[in-house]
């Protein structure tokens, strides 16, 4: 049987709850502890940025508006400019850019438009697997199997399209009889191929996941109009992939422009503006930091440590630009969460 | 029924069975939809054959274009041109233009294909041979030869050494790592977006930067010698912001509806935290995890500016110089010795297996378990996992929260 609660006229009068979203006991121990693990990697992570951003300033102050005007790096007569270097890092990641766009926009599309749903998985983690080869393996496969070939190409390129600027070759001359092969090595053109294969698979991640969210609403209706396979792609998936596409590969800029060990592998370091991407020598900031660190003088060290602020500013402003593109745009609008 | 035949005035509608014709022709079996006829399988694989031959003839008797890199050249030109060709012949510009992107689209992804081919293949062709031999794994290079063979010395003081640094930068990375992506899911507040933003810039920092704040810091400024803890540290400091982002997207994609399932019979917070958001998004985490060990143990940048390279084993990382596999491959690289070259080889070979082996147990774990274990964790582990995936792809990137 049910029994009513009996009312006790005697009781004292029930009070509303005091509601308090302060956390208290044991609850407010968590939320402290935890507050106290985000403060030390913001301290951890930010300290490295501010650190940096610090020590510029005795750069700046000993070398002036210079240091990101001068081309040459003479630690000798202490005359140090990283001009040459910030344009040789952009331009050995653009030419990365150059190779990667292409091939990671073609492979995104051929896994999610062209291959048999039953093998597609199996493509999505090669790609993964290509994004966790380490760098040094790239940096090898470059130097060891690709520089002949690709010194091969910088000659034909030479004597075909000498023409053009970029392609100039100073100092050689494409119909002598021999060869002169050290002029074609070692360039930023070698150097950009590696770098193309580390962050081509991750701009075809980015692209093919942004393909692969395209609605299937959209797809359908163009296939239901008659489209080819082609057609769809051209009036369906490229359009709503604009986002990924731009995103993807401005991501793979960002991490172009920080590729050290291939580039310090592969290129002889050359300190001057250089728009001849086929002539031996170049630099980049993280190949500079890497070859010149250990016999670096205090004032030298912080002028690298400088230079590794100029980049980490590069990357960071490309990498918030493509994160921004990639989250304007209409795709990737139901990501997760 | 009935009511409408009787009650209408008009012709009622009549049903006609249909009559079995004997003289129709026997009937055509209908093709599979979508499955090429066999019009279409000869324009598709004929045109690739004559371009193989067309390629041939070009490379092998016209033209003085010796060598298998121009043949693939012409090859994929001619087999784009017949396939144009053969399509023009049968078919409209439209079903053209498709073919040949279809053409086009399929030869970028073998080049990509074959690249992956070829790095992978070349590590291990060139550097099997060393592999062979026990000492390899077994040995360090102290007081061997430059010059001598594989059956002296090894890198047995790289594989502990990449290890040891692992370990330390593993100790710190993962509890602050886990610990700061709990706190930005689940404590949240202004302050917490503060640390999201500044910890997703620094995915941006490129890891010789990283490995230079070490070395000014902590080599210049603190004195301590160049050693394991350093490079640890260095790897540590570049790994902390990509594992706390991944960890941080992964928890974020635990259903709310779970949490408030558990704080609804007045769990605290933490049994909240420690026995409904974290078990849900193990799997996750673990792949997040396993992938940013895997990028960690191939970086060769901030050890080559911390640890130091000795060649005999060390195994207390406060001590002093210590290898790592990395920077013995680049060390043996740019020795120009070629037996040291064979040897870089061969340790390159040992980190594509142990990236190998973590890529492939980061698979697993992210597979969602076989058996039947809980119903209601189930069709929360795949989203979880798709989401570690798109993560883990584009780690050192930012991505703002929507």
């Amino acid at each position: 049987m049910t029994s009513l609660p009996l009312s006790d006229p005697g009781a004292p009068e029930a009070e509303p709850r005091r509601i308090s979203r302060r956390p208290s006991g044991g609850d407010a121990v968590f939320v402290n502890v935890f507050r106290v693990i985000g403060a030390s990697v913001l301290v951890i992570t930010g300290g490295v940025g501010v650190f940096l951003a610090v020590q510029t300033v005795p750069t700046l102050r000993h070398y002036g508006i210079d240091f990101l005007t001068t081309a040459r790096w003479e630690p000798e007569i202490d005359l140090l400019g990283i001009a040459g270097v910030v344009v040789g890092t952009i331009s050995i990641a653009v030419l990365a850019m150059v190779f990667a766009f292409p091939l990671a926009l073609l492979t995104a599309l051929f896994i999610t438009e062209y291959a048999p749903a039953r093998v597609k998985p199996f493509l999505v983690s090669l790609v993964d697997l290509m994004a966790a080869v380490p760098s040094i393996v790239y940096g090898l496969w470059g130097f060891f199997l690709m520089m002949p070939h690709v010194a091969e190409l910088s000659y034909w390129l030479q004597r075909n399209f000498g023409w053009v600027p970029f392609f100039e070759i100073r100092d050689t001359d494409p119909n002598s009889p021999v060869w002169d092969t050290t002029r074609y090595i070692a360039s930023s053109f070698c150097a950009s191929v590696p770098v193309a294969m580390m962050v081509l698979p991750m701009a075809c991640a980015v692209m093919r996941q942004v393909f692969s969210q395209t609605p299937p609403g959209e797809r359908e209706a163009a296939l239901a109009l008659g489209a080819t396979r082609w057609g769809v792609i051209t009036s369906v998936v490229l359009p709503f992939g604009r986002g990924g596409i731009i995103g993807g590969t401005m991501l793979g800029l960002g991490r172009a422009l920080g590729e050290t060990i291939a580039v310090a592998l592969i290129i002889s370091p050359a300190f001057e503006i250089k728009w001849n991407v086929l002539e031996v020598g170049a630099i980049s900031v993280s190949s500079l930091i890497a070859i010149q660190f250990s016999e670096a003088s205090p004032s030298q060290l912080s002028a690298l440590l400088a230079a590794g602020f100029v980049l980490f500013v590069l990357t960071l402003v490309v990498n918030t630009c493509a994160a921004m593109i990639v989250n304007r745009s209409r795709s990737g609008a139901d990501a997760d969460a | 029924m009935s009511t409408s035949t009787t009650t209408s005035a008009t012709v009622a509608p009549r049903t006609h069975l249909p009559v079995r014709d004997d003289d129709a022709p026997p009937p055509v079996p209908r093709p599979a939809i979508g499955a090429p006829n066999a019009d279409e399988l000869f324009v598709r694989l004929g045109a690739w054959v004559a371009a193989v031959a067309i390629a041939w003839l070009i490379t092998q008797r016209f033209l003085p274009l010796a060598g298998v890199p121009w043949f693939l050249i012409v090859l994929f030109v001619s087999g784009v041109a017949m396939t144009a060709l053969l399509t023009t012949m049968t078919g409209t510009w439209v079903e053209v233009k498709d073919r040949v992107a279809g053409a086009v689209v399929t030869s970028g992804a073998l080049v990509v294909g074959a690249a992956l081919v070829s790095t992978v293949a070349f590590v291990f062709l060139r550097g099997w041979r060393a592999l062979l031999h026990a000492n390899f794994f077994l040995d360090d290079m102290a007081g061997v030869d430059p010059k001598a063979s594989f059956d002296t010395g090894g890198v047995a003081h790289a594989i502990s050494g990449s290890l040891i640094q692992l370990g330390i930068a593993l100790v710190i990375t993962l509890p602050l790592g886990i610990g700061t992506a709990v706190f930005m899911t689940e404590v949240g507040g202004r302050f917490s977006r503060v640390v999201r933003t500044v910890v997703e810039a620094m995915t941006a920092l490129p890891s010789i930067v990283a490995g230079l704040f070490v070395y000014a810091v902590l080599i210049l400024t603190l004195g301590f010698p160049p050693s394991g803890f350093a490079a640890g540290m260095a790897i540590a400091v570049m790994m902390l912001p990509i594992i706390a982002r991944a960890a941080d997207v992964v928890l974020r994609v635990v259903p709310g509806t779970l949490r408030e399932a558990s704080l609804a019979p007045s769990a605290s917070r933490w049994r909240t935290v420690w026995h409904v958001v974290l078990p849900t998004a193990r799997p996750g985490l673990a792949t997040a995890v396993i992938l940013g060990v895997a990028r960690g143990i191939g970086e060769t940048s901030p050890v080559l500016l911390t640890s130091g390279a000795a060649n005999f084993l060390v195994t207390n990382p406060f001590e002093g110089a210590m290898n790592s596999l990395p920077l013995y491959i680049y060390n043996g690289a740019r020795s120009g010795e070629p037996a040291l070259i064979d040897r870089a080889f061969g340790a390159a070979a040992v980190l594509m297996v142990l990236v190998l082996v973590l890529f492939v147990i980061a698979r697993l774990v992210a597979r969602p378990a076989g058996g039947n274990r809980r119903g209601l964790v189930r069709p929360v582990v795949r989203p979880v996992v798709r989401a570690v995936g798109a993560v883990v792809r584009k780690i050192p990137t930012s991505r703002s929260s929507s």
